[in-house]
């Protein structure tokens, strides 16, 4: 036990080793400590969603988690759903259906709806609604981001027939 | 805001984590899934000096179906309740509840041990182990005790869980397949805390009769709470739209919600009264008539 504790854990399939404050939260490491500056906070206790990152493959709130916690775990942040500057499937729908305005909430509802996609390729309107329910956007009214969502399911079925 | 300092532990064995947290008393926290724990640190409402991390302890995320019932592990996150195939089957209540946690990121994370220790008295877990006669598994340093959940809830945000003790496990009575369920809640928005809801079921006779009736309400007071006034409404009748509205009467009846910034008191109150009517409408197959 001592002030400061190291954490190491894999970001978008690079190793990180931090040395941070047991209190200092996932969100806080990947922006102050690793410049992973793609992840926004926003409420700090949870509401949001806007810091959601892919932890071991699972959508989680990374305000509602201290760094500590995430010894040893894969995770995925809105940067690492691009191949390099090619938008993925799911960032190119969000384009092509103006499903952002000012983009502060987007990190967090890409990396919400790339975990829903990648397991539930199928997900309705209506799935698709009760999983962002957890995500707050105040410019968009939330319709273009379903369509986004729903158009992008065709890249992800792919996906899962490509696995298959 | 940010938490304040703490120091944190991992420990991997059972008996490692209740020695930091018999060592520092009511000084440390455990912690797993810290959905709630975390937002209660961010807002300074819990400051622990100590976080005993014990997401990493073995053996506390298992999900056992017998014919004595039903065992969550104290680790079994949301997210493993909702896509149980074996618990759809075995408790579909239970799964049709978890469904209402908050958010499907907090659903990733959020376990059952930590909603039980936090015992919020709007949550669904603890609404499900008091209504369904829970038994809560805890240890600490005097050894292992079995807490019926009647008896777990002492107040909002209280239970009679010692500072170093931990859950281990909930288990569950076994479902019967003739048994008829619902689940209702309501929320201003979806993923809200309820302002009020309701889980029951019953046995259903060939005959159309409810026997083992099991009212349970959240939201509506310090603690989740049995209706037996409603259950007595209902228990060994035939459930028609008449006995519907008695036990809602019944149920708006026994409970006396303070107000609070979310609702008044007499609101949460006449919601219960609905949400019971509803409820046993569901389990029962009968439509309600709103406007009746």
């Amino acid at each position: 036990m001592s002030g400061r504790a190291t954490v190491q854990f894999t970001v978008n399939g690079k190793h990180y080793a931090a040395d941070v404050e047991p209190r200092t939260t996932l969100v806080d490491c990947l922006r102050h400590d690793l410049k992973l500056t793609g992840t926004h906070v926003g409420c700090e206790h949870g509401v949001c969603g806007a810091c959601t990152v892919i932890l071991d493959g699972a959508a989680v709130r990374a305000c509602l988690m201290f760094a500590v916690q995430a010894e040893g775990a894969d995770i995925v942040t809105v940067e690492g759903l691009a191949d390099g500057d090619r938008l993925s499937p799911l960032q190119a729908s969000f384009r092509k259906h103006h499903a952002l305005q000012c983009g502060f909430c987007t990190p967090g509802i890409l990396t919400t709806a790339h975990t829903l996609l990648s397991e539930e390729p199928d997900a309705d309107a209506d799935r698709i609604r009760e999983v962002l329910s957890g995500n707050i956007c105040r410019c968009t009214g939330y319709v273009q981001i379903v369509e986004a969502v729903l158009d992008a399911r065709a890249a992800y079925k792919q996906k899962w027939a490509a696995a298959l | 805001m940010k938490a304040p300092r703490f120091e944190y532990v991992r420990p991997t064995r059972l008996e490692d984590a209740i020695g930091f947290l018999a060592r520092h008393g009511g000084d440390a926290k455990a912690i797993a899934g810290g959905q709630s724990l975390v937002p209660m640190m961010a807002f300074r409402l819990a400051a622990p000096r100590l976080l005993v991390d014990i997401g990493r302890i073995p053996g506390l995320n298992g999900i056992a179906v017998d014919d004595d019932g039903i065992r969550l592990g104290a680790l079994v996150r949301w997210r493993d309740i909702e896509r149980s195939a074996e618990l759809q089957r075995a408790h579909p209540l239970l799964v049709e509840a978890v469904r209402h946690v908050a958010h499907y990121q907090i659903r990733n994370r959020g376990t059952v041990g930590g909603s039980l220790a936090h015992a919020d008295p709007a949550a669904e877990m603890p609404g499900i182990a008091v209504t369904c006669d829970a038994q809560i598994v805890v240890v600490g340093p005097r050894g292992r005790r079995i807490i019926a959940a009647a008896e777990f809830f002492a107040a909002a945000l209280s239970t009679t869980l010692a500072a170093d003790e931990l859950i281990i496990e909930v288990q569950l009575p076994p479902w019967r397949d003739n048994r008829r369920w619902a689940f209702e809640e309501f929320a201003r928005r979806r993923g809200d805390f309820a302002l009020a809801g309701v889980a029951l079921f019953y046995d259903g006779g060939a005959d159309g009769t409810a026997t083992n009736i099991h009212i349970g309400a959240i939201g509506v007071g310090d603690t989740p709470v049995r209706l037996t006034a409603a259950e007595s409404a209902v228990e060994a009748k035939r459930i028609t739209a008449s006995i519907i509205r008695d036990a809602g009467a019944a149920a708006a009846a026994s409970v006396k919600p303070a107000d609070d910034i979310h609702a008044p008191g007499e609101y949460r109150r006449a919601l219960l009264g609905v949400l019971t009517e509803r409820a046993l409408a569901r389990a029962a197959g009968l439509a309600l008539r709103e406007d009746a």
